[in-house]
């Protein structure tokens, strides 16, 4: 593996940002210390268990839960009527329920919670509960679903149609010498997450619960908790547990409000975790989508226009739904310039599995039919296809189809031309097939595939999207020491590490400490939306830099030749320093002068006592789009990535070996060189599985692989070399410059690959995960 | 639940005999994933990894005594050169820790129609030992599959060893998954070539409701193979060997492929495995 980082700040501190200090979960996780959400214990703890519907779509025509009650151990058994508090929860709609009332919506929902002292004797409650159902025919198609007058509604008072967001520009009419279309699916992926949902629910002497939990926004689930359950914010707390893994997946709530519920009515502390079968059905999974496009070009390949049509299925429930089809329709033409563009998501109510976020964001499945289109307009114009890309590649001060105008950098043709220089793959170790002896070369063909992708950064459409930081620099044992308190979540992405690492940048102080995270602070957002980088440590670094501001105000009481007069200045600047300000610098515990003696030590100035900071930092507003034309300047920021895919194909049965892959992605700022490679490199692998193999398989509403064997991830064995290239072109708007990372490699490297498949075969391939029978055509 | 773990064979049977509710674990990787998913409920779990019979490989005359808790790694470090077509398979079987736990005698007492052991234990025409306080018994491979996960073993019995010639010619096997390891065939298939007897082998996985041979793949392979000549294989040969192979498979439809890819696969790789294993005896 090789890695170039295009350094253009040069680390100052150690352990600043920049560097690559190692992360303090790393060592835990490998060696199997590291508690998990799961590992939770408390002594006198009971077990929660949930009864689920096995049916997709069904009322609810008896329930007895007389059978489960009499056992002994069984010490609360739950439904719907012992929810105290608001009976329903959800992210953008409040549509699910706590507990199923009369009807469930999909195979898996809750109906009764169970605790009991021992988790097989709640699994055994569970599944002595009588309960009868009238099985009801789901709504399954989600094309179908869309015509109100003539599907069923999975929601009585509501039409399927979750949201549309149409998007207008220039001319509807336009028309092009070159014109192809296609039409394409992406199947449901799934986070698969490692660390199935799970907390701990303690019972406080004030009426309240503290919950343990791994999630990625303590503060959204707090609200939620809080309303289910009927008390005030301050009665329900929060701490993160370990998370093992998000994705997307812990932005809605799982069991939270049925561990809290169980706790509070027994009296006992209440675990519940889920195991690999139930996490299918504990956590909402990416759209499933269909997507119809049209595009047209001149004779040189410079696009004209766009039409699209993007069908995604949103499940039972709404959960962050609306804001994947506004990503899927904003970002849907892909990172080109087209000065005509008539695009139509649709957003749908079905009793399929609930869909929600998921890394990408609707921008994932949008990607891979735009990309496919753009190989298909290649092919039509005879061009190399990442020639067609560049021609039409977009650059700053170009407007998106919102009219949004691209500021900062947006080096897409750059992109596409560091993929595309990159020497070509040389051997593949082994052939398709792996050590399954299936090929001595019979068959095999090599293809390459390019794709590149566009992603909104943080939140979007007007969202008051905010982070807190408190931030206390002290003196401990004398020497001045760092506390960061924020309810930010380390989801495995590295964030505490980065945390640390800007403290050690602003304070000059080495020695940092991360406070757990929980809700005793204000909210920091969602770890999701590739946010929590620029958004909490944004907020941290604002602490940090009011805490300068104080400290440096003391120097002015201390002895008259070390005053100095010290500007407040505004942040930020994308190079960390702040031009107009004072040269004093803090570094190594100190207060360097300008011209670079130590004018004081931080730890005598903080003889006057600590200084605390708390931080609400906001990313500049964000606007709604117009319901009719999509117009508006909707996004933060905006992140590209580039793959180029190299494959070894057995054409004969269909068997893909990836032999590289090489990316290029701007990330504005590597706050960490090696958190940002690792993000490159996982996301690739996720957008490798869902180009080959990862995906839930639903008939008639029902999950046919709910496991790990059937459900299927790329192994060390799937995944090949990789070759990183990252630009830092800074971002003027953004603490140090810095971009969202976590995204973009999931969106593009999945049409990468199958371009790189359809170059070996010839085949088609409208549909991801491609499976075998695809290529083969049998 | 109850946890024996008898020391000796002896016990084990009567055990076996006494304790109608007792499941069999040695490897374990199959009986641990039942229980997770509460598939199962067992009474008793009968721990056979105590047994030290049972992990023992010996030649007996001109047979090869494998018993039934040798693993997967040992099959691949110790009897590779013995059984290549069981070792190949062997090496495809999950991940290194599932192959260290994992055993051939498990995999037969799963009885799965994707069991990686099976088509090369058809294709060699292993018998298997059956053993219960009544006595003991050796039942043909190809006899001891009844239907998806289930066999010939009566509920007192246990299965003690796998009896298998060693090569006498060139073996092969193949394997498809959706993913490069740790993946359940979606078909496989097994090929041994008995230049003595001018005989051909086969085992196919994964694309019937047992694993099982392509009996007349074989005896057209064993009649238009040039054995006096060892000439090069006629193509038309291999792919003909190839669609009756195909032809002998009843697979389904099901999450991990289509019945359709299943039958091509298979025709594919009876024609690879066929021409590789020619190439082989011919030097
Ligand atoms: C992650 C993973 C990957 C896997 N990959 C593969 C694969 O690629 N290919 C494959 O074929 N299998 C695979 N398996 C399944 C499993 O590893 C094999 O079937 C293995 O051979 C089982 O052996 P074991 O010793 O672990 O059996 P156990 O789990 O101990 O037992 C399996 C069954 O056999 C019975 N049994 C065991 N020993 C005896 C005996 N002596 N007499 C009678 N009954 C007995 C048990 O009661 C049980 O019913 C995988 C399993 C896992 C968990």
């Amino acid at each position: 593996m090789t890695t170039t980082v295009h350094v253009g700040l040069a680390a100052t501190v150690t352990g600043g940002v920049g560097a690559s200090p190692l992360r303090p979960d790393g060592r835990l996780k490998v060696t199997g210390e590291f508690a998990f959400s799961s590992d939770l214990w408390a002594d006198d703890m009971l077990w929660g268990a949930t009864l689920r519907s096995p049916h997709p779509r069904a009322r609810i025509t008896g329930l007895d839960l007389g059978p489960a009650l009499r056992i002994p151990g069984v010490y609360a058994v739950l439904t719907h009527e012992d929810v105290p508090g608001r009976r329903l929860y959800g992210l953008e709609h409040v549509d699910q329920p706590v507990l199923a009332a009369d009807e469930v919506r999909y195979q898996g929902e809750p109906i009764v919670v169970v605790a009991a002292d021992h988790p097989e004797t709640a699994r055994r409650a569970v599944q002595a509960i009588g309960i009868t159902y009238e099985v009801l025919d789901p709504v399954t198609d989600p094309e179908a679903a869309l015509d109100d007058a003539g599907a069923p509604r999975v929601h009585a008072d509501r039409p399927n149609l979750l949201r549309h967001v149409p998007i207008r520009r220039g001319d509807p009419h336009a028309t092009a010498a070159v014109v192809v279309t296609g039409e394409y699916e992406v199947g449901m992926q799934d986070q698969a997450f490692l660390g199935p949902e799970s907390g701990l629910a303690v019972p406080a002497e004030d009426g309240g619960v503290d919950l343990y939990i791994a999630t990625q926004w303590l503060h959204v689930d707090q609200q939620q908790v809080a309303a289910c359950l009927g008390l005030p914010a301050d009665k329900v707390r929060l701490t993160l547990a370990g998370v093992g893994g998000a994705f997307g997946a812990r932005e809605d709530l799982s069991m939270q409000v049925h561990a809290c519920l169980l706790a509070l009515h027994t009296g006992r502390p209440v675990k519940m975790v889920y195991g690999r079968e139930e996490s299918f059905f504990g956590h909402v999974h990416r759209h499933p989508a269909r997507l119809r496009y049209e595009h047209g070009a001149d004779a040189d390949g410079r696009l004209v226009y766009v039409k699209a049509r993007i069908l995604l299925d949103g499940g039972a429930y709404a959960s962050s739904s609306g804001a994947v089809v506004a990503n899927a329709a904003t970002l849907g033409i892909g990172p080109y310039d087209v000065p005509n563009v008539v695009m139509d998501a649709y957003g749908l109510y079905t009793n399929n599995p609930p869909c929600g976020a998921m890394r990408g964001f609707g921008a994932v499945q949008a990607c891979f039919a735009y990309e496919s289109q753009m190989d298909k307009l290649a092919a039509a114009l005879g061009l190399d296809p990442v020639e067609v890309r560049v021609r039409n590649a977009l650059h700053t001060g170009d407007r998106m189809p919102t009219g949004q105008l691209v500021e900062g950098p947006a080096p897409v043709a750059e992109l596409l031309r560091l993929v595309q220089a990159k020497p070509p793959a040389g051997q593949a170790d082994f052939p398709p097939g792996g050590t399954a002896n299936t090929t001595r070369g019979e068959g095999v063909v090599r293809g390459v595939g390019y794709g590149i992708g566009i992603k909104n950064v943080c939140f979007s459409e007007g969202f008051d999207d905010y982070a807190t930081a408190r931030v206390r620099l002290e003196l401990i044992a004398g020497r001045p020491a760092v506390l960061v308190h924020t309810a930010a979540a380390e989801v495995g992405q590295g964030l505490v590490t980065v945390q640390a690492q800007i403290v050690r940048t602003e304070l000059g102080v080495d020695q940092v400490t991360i406070a757990p995270a929980d809700t005793a602070v204000g909210s920091a957002g969602s770890s999701s939306a590739s946010r929590q980088t620029y958004m909490t440590g944004g907020a941290v670094r604002a602490a940090c830099q009011a805490i300068r501001d104080r400290l440096l105000t003391r120097l002015e009481g201390r002895a008259p030749s070390h005053r100095h007069t010290y500007r407040k200045g505004t942040l930020p600047s994308s190079e960390g320093g702040r031009a107009g300000e004072t040269a004093l610098r803090l570094a190594d515990g100190q207060v360097f002068g300008e011209d670079g003696t130590v004018v004081a030590d931080i730890a005598e100035l903080l003889a006057d006592g600590a200084i605390e900071e708390t931080v609400q930092w906001r990313h500049r507003p964000t606007f709604p789009l117009d319901p009719e034309t999509g117009q508006g300047d909707a996004h933060v920021q905006y992140a590209f990535a580039a793959h180029r895919a190299t494959v070894d194909v057995d054409t004969e049965l269909g068997l893909v070996k990836v032999v590289e892959i090489v990316t290029a992605q701007d990330v504005g700022k590597a706050v960490n060189p090696a958190a940002v490679t690792g993000q490159i490199q996982g996301g690739t692998a996720q957008g490798l599985g869902l180009a080959l193999m990862e995906e839930i398989q639903v008939v008639d509403g029902k999950v046919r692989n709910p496991s790990f064997t059937d459900y299927l991830l790329p192994t060390i064995m799937d995944m090949p070399p990789m070759t990183v290239d990252v630009l830092e072109l800074a971002d003027p708007h953004s603490p140090y410059g810095l971009r969202g990372v976590g995204e973009p490699p999931t969106i593009s490297s999945t049409p990468a690959v199958v371009a790189a498949i359809r170059a070996a075969t010839g085949a088609a391939l409208t549909r991801v995960p491609v499976r075998p029978e695809h290529i083969v055509g049998v | 639940m109850d946890f024996m773990t008898p020391p000796t064979w002896a016990d084990a049977l009567a055990i076996r005999a006494e304790r109608p509710d007792a499941v069999p674990i040695a490897g374990g990787t199959d009986v641990m994933v039942e229980l997770n998913f509460d598939r199962r409920r067992p009474g008793v779990l009968l721990d056979l990894t105590r047994i030290g019979d049972l992990t023992t490989w010996a030649m007996d005359g001109e047979l090869l005594r494998v018993g039934a808790g040798v693993s997967y790694t040992r099959i691949i470090e110790e009897l590779g050169d013995r059984l290549p077509g069981l070792a190949m398979a062997a090496r495809t079987v999950g991940s290194p820790q599932i192959r260290n736990r994992g055993t051939l005698g498990g995999n037969l007492g799963s009885a799965s129609p994707a069991g990686d052991g099976h088509p090369p234990l058809l294709a060699s025409g292993a018998q298997v030992e059956l053993a219960s306080v009544r006595g003991t018994r050796l039942v043909p491979v190809a006899e001891f599959f009844t239907g998806p996960k289930r066999s010939v073993l009566a509920p007192d019995e246990l299965i003690a060893a796998v009896w298998v010639r060693p090569a006498d010619g060139p073996e092969q096997f193949s394997k498809i998954g959706t993913r490069n390891a740790m993946v359940i065939a979606v078909s496989s298939f097994s090929l041994a070539l008995h230049p003595g007897r001018r005989e051909v082998g086969t085992g196919i996985g994964s694309a019937a409701p047992t694993p099982r041979r392509a009996t007349e793949a074989e005896l057209f392979a064993a009649g238009q193979l040039p054995w006096d000549t060892l000439a090069a294989l006629e193509p038309g040969v291999a792919r003909r060997f190839g669609e009756l192979v195909a032809a002998a498979a009843s697979p389904i439809d099901d999450v991990r492929g289509t019945a359709a890819y299943r039958r091509h696969a298979l025709a594919v790789l009876a024609q690879r495995t066929l021409t590789w294993a020619w190439r082989d005896l011919c030097g």
